[in-house]
This record gives structure tokens, C-alpha cells and sequence, in this order.
């Protein structure tokens, strides 16, 4: 062992010097990854396994970029867009991003997806001080501004949406009694939370029941059931598509009638009405913050024009009318406008701020209304939706867009 | 690493010289110079690279288990992520929950893992091939369900964040090298045990069975007994490499334990030499990198690189790495031998075993 010691004494000042030349490389107004040229931003996706539907957000991303970059980039400088697949294993995404950060020194991640990679890394992110910018997941526990001040998410959040459901029929159904069908986890429970703070005071009074399931049930039939028997006349169901289809047949078919409030994680049409039978889902409500693009009412706007205009020419394989390129296409519009306000300071501090100091942006494909802002206290960008009924066919918006609350 | 080679190549006469030295000397050289190449290794390559081959060699403690299991003893497990799952979760819930120090979870997670391997060996008496393989993979496809809906214990689809271990401050090390040096510490131990196990009787008692389970009860073999010990070894390895992988990756969820886990595991198996013991080295390496490279040839496609690499691989090494270096490497260190005094015949007895361990099940 003794060659070993040696060794390290040989390794070890070496491998200090160039950790410090590493130092002395990150002067002045860039960070890692940002040059006069060049901004290098990282990104994960599960471009394979079984969520690889959402791989179609990074691809979304991709095309922005490019079209950014055709158009002369951010502040004449061209974005390197490197996306990596994580397959959705958590494990693999510590590994991808770390080799994004350290091995091709990205200045930043973005829109990296899903709950569970985005938990895997984030320690690192905020031990490391690199921004993990506009996360693409509905977990409220992104916005954390003191305890993560590196992590940021994009999308409403599940407390946002439940607090919508809250102050709607709070000032709608005064005498309403609500049953809460939630998966036992911390997306279920996001909804419970959110609707008991946009209740207030009445929370305790509203709520008659509250019923979960295990993502490993076979059916939520009994819960159901146990919940129509509670009395109560309103319904909201956080569950995820599968079993969010069980609840709209068996809701039909035990002839109950409650106001009914669906996640907006299972408000597709085809994934969750459909097998349980379009004319058992009427008068569903959900709550949405993005533009449909198969909804005839944007047919003839500009905005809609340009979305298509571009998806054809950047992004040709994808389906328009996939809400998770819609997602892909404004969540990445909202981070060129971070870039731009960065001007020519391009170092992770600057990044996060500038992405904690969004002033009112409006996006062309998002609900008109929607406003994103964010400040060095909300890292939540969008917190504003509007809500939806399905008239058996389509989802049609109704009321005005309502802010919820999001921590 | 690649001097780990030698231990699989079988014990050799002291009397067999070349260049003055003999055969095991020479082996022993070259481990020993292996485990100095891999202990500076660290302080020579950044720290992603570092982090990197501490998974490549955590899978490799996986590999092994399961090369003992499935390569030496001809029990198919489509199911290893499973062990390696509980080895994870118990060192994650150690040490999130009770506060137990990461070193201290490594035991009890290849007791545990060894406790359900044997547990789950039973069944398997009864299922022979294809059978106990179907068994196996619904095992690796039930490992997610389960340990979200145990999500009292295992905090369900939102996982647990661990604390990543600070290395002590004496040391002066990186908190990746010192992970690192920490892997290749149990590593070591790993295959020391494993090399001794397969070495000697029982290693020779589990290909009996392997390769005539009748004439092997008849020789006097406890069939049954080997085999559900032969499960519970292989469990006990995937465990504590599943605790290792908690501890430097900082996070456990049920996502990261799904059946392509397992498959790889099978995958990396006998690209790196299923029956061999070495061989579980290159199927770490093939299992972690691979995939990575493929990526970065080509993002679109990535699964249709890695499936050609891994045809390409099989094809031209049909037993594996090990398989197919092992015997030319003894071939290589016998050549001299063919002018000495000793006839060709007994030579090939010598390596008979490594010849054996070279053939798939």
C-alpha cells in the first residue's frame, strides 16, 4: 500500500491545481457553459421506457431553440440544447445530469421531467448552486425559494388547481357538501391540502369525506361507493387516468349525480373518457391554463397560425394537437425570455434571478389571462387557470381565469 | 481492473515457471497491480468519470451474485433488481429513518437480501428453466408496485432523498473519491468471498447441479440445500450492491427498480461471462456504459445501438468476455509449458475448470 500513499501525494496536489485552475476559468459576466458565442443548456427526458409520451416536451424544447437560434439566437448568442434520456429511472438521471454539468458544463438545466428524477437530483442542484429552471412536474414542492433557492418549477401546480376547485365552489355552492377521492401520495395529497386552504375556516365543514387508493388496487369501485354514501354532492377525484376512468364509470352507473371535479392530470379525452364512455363523463369540470389547439374557438388567431407554422417547419413529426407539445413550446418561450433579461451576464446567479424576477409575461398559446410572473419569495410562474365542463365532445371553458394559491 | 481475470482461471501448480516467476505469481502480480490502477484511478479522472465507474463497479458486485446464481449454478433470475431493491431501500431506510451511519446499513442489507433470496430459493425447487425465469420476471415487474404500495416504509412514488456520506476529514478526499475507494473496498471483499465460495466445494456442488441435478444428489450433493443457498448468496450480493447504489446515488424511488433493471442485469451477465466470476467486471462496464454511448451516438434511437451492440458482442464472444479472454489468457501463460517437461495432456486437465466455467448453461 505504501505505492498507493505515494501516489495520492503525487495525485493529490495535481488534482487541487486543476480544480483551481477550474476556478480561475469562471471569471467575469459567464458562468460555465455561456461564452460570447454560446449558451450550453442540459436537459433529461424519458425519451424511452414507459412514460417516453413526455418525451415529446424535450423534443418541443429542441425545436424552439432552433428556431431561436435560425432567428440569431439570445443577445447574438446560439443555444446548445443538449437533451439526455433518463428513461425515467432516477438513479439515471443523477448520472445524465451529472454529466451535463461537469462534463459538458452546461450553464443550467432545464425542464428536466417527471417527480421522481427531479427529486433525485435536487440536492445536487442546490448543493452544486446550478439552477434547475421550470421543472416540468405539478408537485407544489417546487416552490421553495428558502429551503431550494436553485429549483424552480413552471406549470400550475396541483395545490394551484385544488385552490381553483375551493374558491369556486365556495362562491358557487354555498351548501356544499365535498367527497375527496385522492391517491395516497403526494400528488393525491396536494389536492387535499390545496382545497382545504382555498376553503379557509369552512374546510372542516365542506369536506364530509375523503377516501384514497393504492396505485396498486385493481379497482376504486368500493371508494366510490363509501363516498356517495357519505351524502355528499361534490366530488373532487385526484387520480391518474387509469383510475380516474373506473371513477367516471362508477360514478354514472351508481346513479350518482355530484358536481364533479377531475384532476386536470386525467382530463384527456382520449386517455379517460373514452374507455369509460363519453356520455358518462358530461359535465365533468376541470381546470386548464393552456390553449387546445383542436378547439375551434383559436381556428383563425395569430397565435394559433404561428404555433402551427412552427411546429411544421421544426418540429414536423410531432401531433399539433398534443398538449405536451403545446407544453414544450411555451414553457421554453417563457426560459428565452429569462435569457433575455440576463443580457450579457450570464452566470448561474444572474439565471436564477433573472428567472425569480418574470414580470407579467404573456404566452401566445396559453389560455388569454394566464399571466406568468415569479419574484425572489414565488417560485411558482403560473398560477392562474380557468375552468372547463365537457359538453361530451370537447372541453369548454367557462368563467374568468381565477388565481389559486400555491404553497 | 481487468487483472480481476485471474482469479477465475483456476488454481495452477507452483512448479510452471515463466520468465522465473510462477504462474500464480504472476497472477497475484497482476491482481495486485490491477487494484493499484484502480486505487489511483480516482485521483487521476474528474469527478463525473470517477462517479461513473463507482456504479460500473456496483453493478459488477450485482453481476457476480447473479453469475453465481444463474451462470454457475443454471438458475435463470429474470428478477434481480428485486434484491437489489431490497438491498437499496434497506440502506435507505436506515438511514433516513433511524439515523443509522451509511457504512452500517451494508450488513444488514445482505443479511436481509439473504434472508428473502432463501426465502424465495424454496419456491424455486420446484421450477426448473423457463419456469423459474417467468417466476423471476414477475418478480422484477411486482418490484415497483410494491414498494409503492409499502409507501409508509418506502415513501411510494415520491421516494427518499438520503444524505450523501462526508467523507472524514483526515482523509483530504473528494467526496466522489472517497465513494469511490469506498465501492471498491467492498467490491474486493466481494469477489474474495465469491472467488472462495465457487473455488472450492461448494463452488464445484453448484455446477454438479448445473449440469446433472440427478448424478449430483447421487454423488452424495444436497441438491436443495445448494440451491436455496445458492439464492440467498446471490441475493445477499445484489443487496449489497443495491445498498451501495442508494448510498452514492442519495435517492431510492420505485421507478429506478423496474424490470429493465433486471434485464440489464441479465444483459450485463452474460456479455461480461455468466459463468465466470471475473466476468461480472465487464458486465458492470457494459451495463453502465453502453447505454451512455449509445446516447451519444445517436438520441433518436439509442435502444436500436445498444440492441446492435449487444448482438455484435454475443456474436463474437458467444460466452462472454471473460469467456472468451479466461482460456486464451491460461493458453497464453501454458505456451511456454509445451517445450518443458510437462506433457500437454495434464496440462489440460489444469484447465479444465476454467474451460467449464467458460460454457453457458
Amino acid at each position: 500500500m505504501r505505492l498507493a500513499t505515494r501516489l495520492f501525494a503525487y495525485a493529490a496536489p495535481l488534482a487541487l491545481l486543476a480544480a483551481a485552475g477550474q476556478y480561475a476559468a469562471a471569471g467575469g459576466t459567464y458562468g460555465p457553459g455561456a461564452s460570447d458565442t454560446e449558451i450550453k443548456i442540459g436537459n433529461t427526458m424519458p425519451y424511452s421506457g414507459p412514460a417516453s409520451a413526455y418525451g415529446a416536451i424535450g423534443k418541443a424544447d429542441a425545436a424552439y431553440f432552433t428556431m431561436i437560434n435560425e432567428q440569431g439566437g439570445i443577445n447574438g448568442r446560439k443555444v446548445n440544447f443538449i437533451t439526455r434520456d433518463d428513461g425515467y429511472s432516477p438513479p439515471k438521471t443523477v448520472e445524465q445530469v451529472r454529466k451535463l454539468v461537469e462534463e459538458d458544463q452546461v450553464l443550467f438545466m432545464y425542464n428536466t421531467l417527471g417527480t421522481p428524477p427531479n427529486s433525485a437530483i435536487w440536492d445536487y442542484m442546490n448543493e452544486n448552486k446550478v439552477p434547475q429552471l421550470f421543472v416540468a412536474t405539478g408537485a407544489s414542492k417546487w416552490n421553495d425559494p428558502k429551503g431550494h433557492p436553485w429549483t424552480i418549477g413552471w406549470q400550475p401546480n396541483y395545490r394551484v388547481e385544488a385552490s381553483i376547485y375551493a374558491q369556486y365552489i365556495l362562491a358557487n355552492m354555498p351548501d356544499a357538501k365535498i367527497a375527496v377521492l385522492y391517491q395516497n401520495d403526494d400528488f393525491g395529497k396536494d389536492y387535499v391540502i390545496g382545497l382545504k386552504a382555498g376553503l379557509g375556516d369552512k374546510a372542516d365543514k365542506m369536506i364530509v369525506a375523503t377516501q384514497s387508493y393504492e396505485t396498486t388496487d385493481p379497482t376504486v369501485d368500493s371508494q366510490v361507493v363509501s363516498l356517495q354514501g357519505s351524502g355528499a354532492n361534490v366530488l373532487l377525484t385526484a387520480a391518474i387516468p387509469k383510475f380516474a376512468a373506473q371513477v367516471v364509470r362508477k360514478v354514472f352507473d351508481i346513479g350518482w349525480k355530484p358536481a364533479f371535479f377531475m384532476t386536470n392530470v386525467s382530463s384527456s379525452v382520449s386517455a379517460v373518457f373514452k374507455p369509460a364512455g363519453l356520455e358518462k363523463a358530461v359535465g365533468i369540470i376541470t381546470a386548464g391554463y393552456t390553449k387546445d389547439p383542436n378547439d375551434a374557438k383559436w381556428k383563425d388567431s395569430k397565435e394559433l397560425g404561428d404555433y402551427l407554422a412552427w411546429q411544421q417547419k421544426y418540429d414536423a413529426d410531432a401531433n399539433p394537437a398534443d398538449n405536451n407539445v403545446v407544453y414544450g413550446y411555451s414553457a421554453t418561450n417563457t426560459l428565452v425570455q429569462v435569457l433575455k433579461q440576463c443580457g450579457d451576464n450570464l452566470t448561474r446567479e444572474n439565471v436564477m434571478k433573472q428567472a425569480a424576477s418574470i414580470k407579467g409575461q404573456v404566452l401566445p398559446m396559453l389560455l388569454p389571462g394566464v399571466v406568468i410572473s415569479t419574484s425572489a419569495t414565488d417560485f411558482a410562474p403560473i398560477k392562474q387557470m380557468q375552468l372547463a365542463k365537457f359538453d361530451g365532445t370537447n372541453w369548454v371553458y367557462f368563467g374568468p381565469v381565477m388565481s389559486g394559491v400555491g404553497s | 481492473m481487468a487483472g480481476g481475470v485471474g482469479i477465475s482461471t483456476g488454481p495452477a501448480p507452483a512448479s510452471e515457471r515463466i520468465a522465473g516467476l510462477s504462474a500464480s505469481s504472476w497472477r497475484r502480480a497482476g491482481l495486485a497491480a490491477a487494484i493499484l490502477v484502480a486505487i489511483a484511478l480516482p485521483f487521476l479522472i474528474g469527478k463525473y468519470h470517477t462517479f461513473e465507474l463507482t456504479l460500473a463497479m456496483i453493478y459488477a458486485v450485482a453481476l457476480l451474485g447473479l453469475n453465481l446464481l444463474s451462470g454457475y449454478n443454471g438458475q435463470i433470475s429474470l428478477g434481480h433488481g428485486a434484491f437489489y431493491a431490497v438491498g437499496a431501500y434497506t440502506a435507505a431506510i436506515m438511514m433516513q429513518r433511524w439515523g443509522v451511519p451509511y457504512w452500517a446499513t451494508i450488513p444488514p442489507a445482505a443479511l436481509i437480501s439473504f434472508a428473502i433470496g432463501v426465502l424465495f430459493g424454496l419456491p424455486a425447487l420446484r421450477l426448473e428453466g423457463p419456469y423459474l425465469a417467468l417466476v423471476t420476471l414477475a418478480m422484477a415487474l411486482a418490484t415497483p408496485q410494491l414498494l409503492k404500495y409499502f409507501d409508509g416504509w418506502t415513501g411510494g412514488q415520491q421516494g427518499i432523498n438520503l444524505t450523501k456520506p462526508v467523507p472524514p476529514h483526515w482523509l483530504g478526499l473528494g467526496r466522489d473519491q472517497f465513494l469511490y475507494l469506498l465501492v471498491l473496498i467492498v467490491l474486493i471483499a466481494a469477489f474474495w468471498v465469491g472467488a472462495n465460495l465457487l473455488r472450492g466445494r461448494t463452488g464445484r456442488a453448484l455446477v454438479a447441479i448445473r449440469e446433472n441435478p440427478i448424478s449430483a444428489s447421487a454423488m452424495g450433493i444436497d441438491t436443495a440445500r445448494y440451491k436455496t443457498l445458492a439464492f440467498g448468496a446471490s441475493a445477499a450480493f445484489a443487496g449489497v450492491a443495491g445498498a451501495m447504489s442508494a448510498i452514492v446515488v442519495g435517492f431510492v424511488a420505485p421507478e429506478g427498480f423496474g424490470l429493465l433493471l433486471s434485464l440489464s442485469f441479465l444483459v450485463g451477465s452474460a456479455v461480461g461471462g455468466i459463468a465466470t466470476v471475473s466476468g461480472a467486471l465487464f458486465g458492470g462496464l457494459f451495463v453502465e456504459y453502453v447505454p451512455n454511448i449509445a446516447n451519444d451516438i445517436s438520441d433518436a434511437a439509442p435502444g436500436a445501438i445498444y440492441g446492435l451492440a449487444l448482438l455484435m458482442l454475443m456474436f463474437a464472444m458467444p460466452v462472454g468476455v471473460a469467456g472468451y479472454i479466461g482460456p486464451r489468457l491460461a493458453r497464453l501463460a501454458r505456451r511456454p509449458r509445451a517445450s518443458a517437461s510437462n506433457p500437454p495432456g495434464e496440462s489440460k486437465q489444469i484447465g479444465s475448470i476454467a474451460i467449464q466455467e467458460g460454457r453457458k448453461p
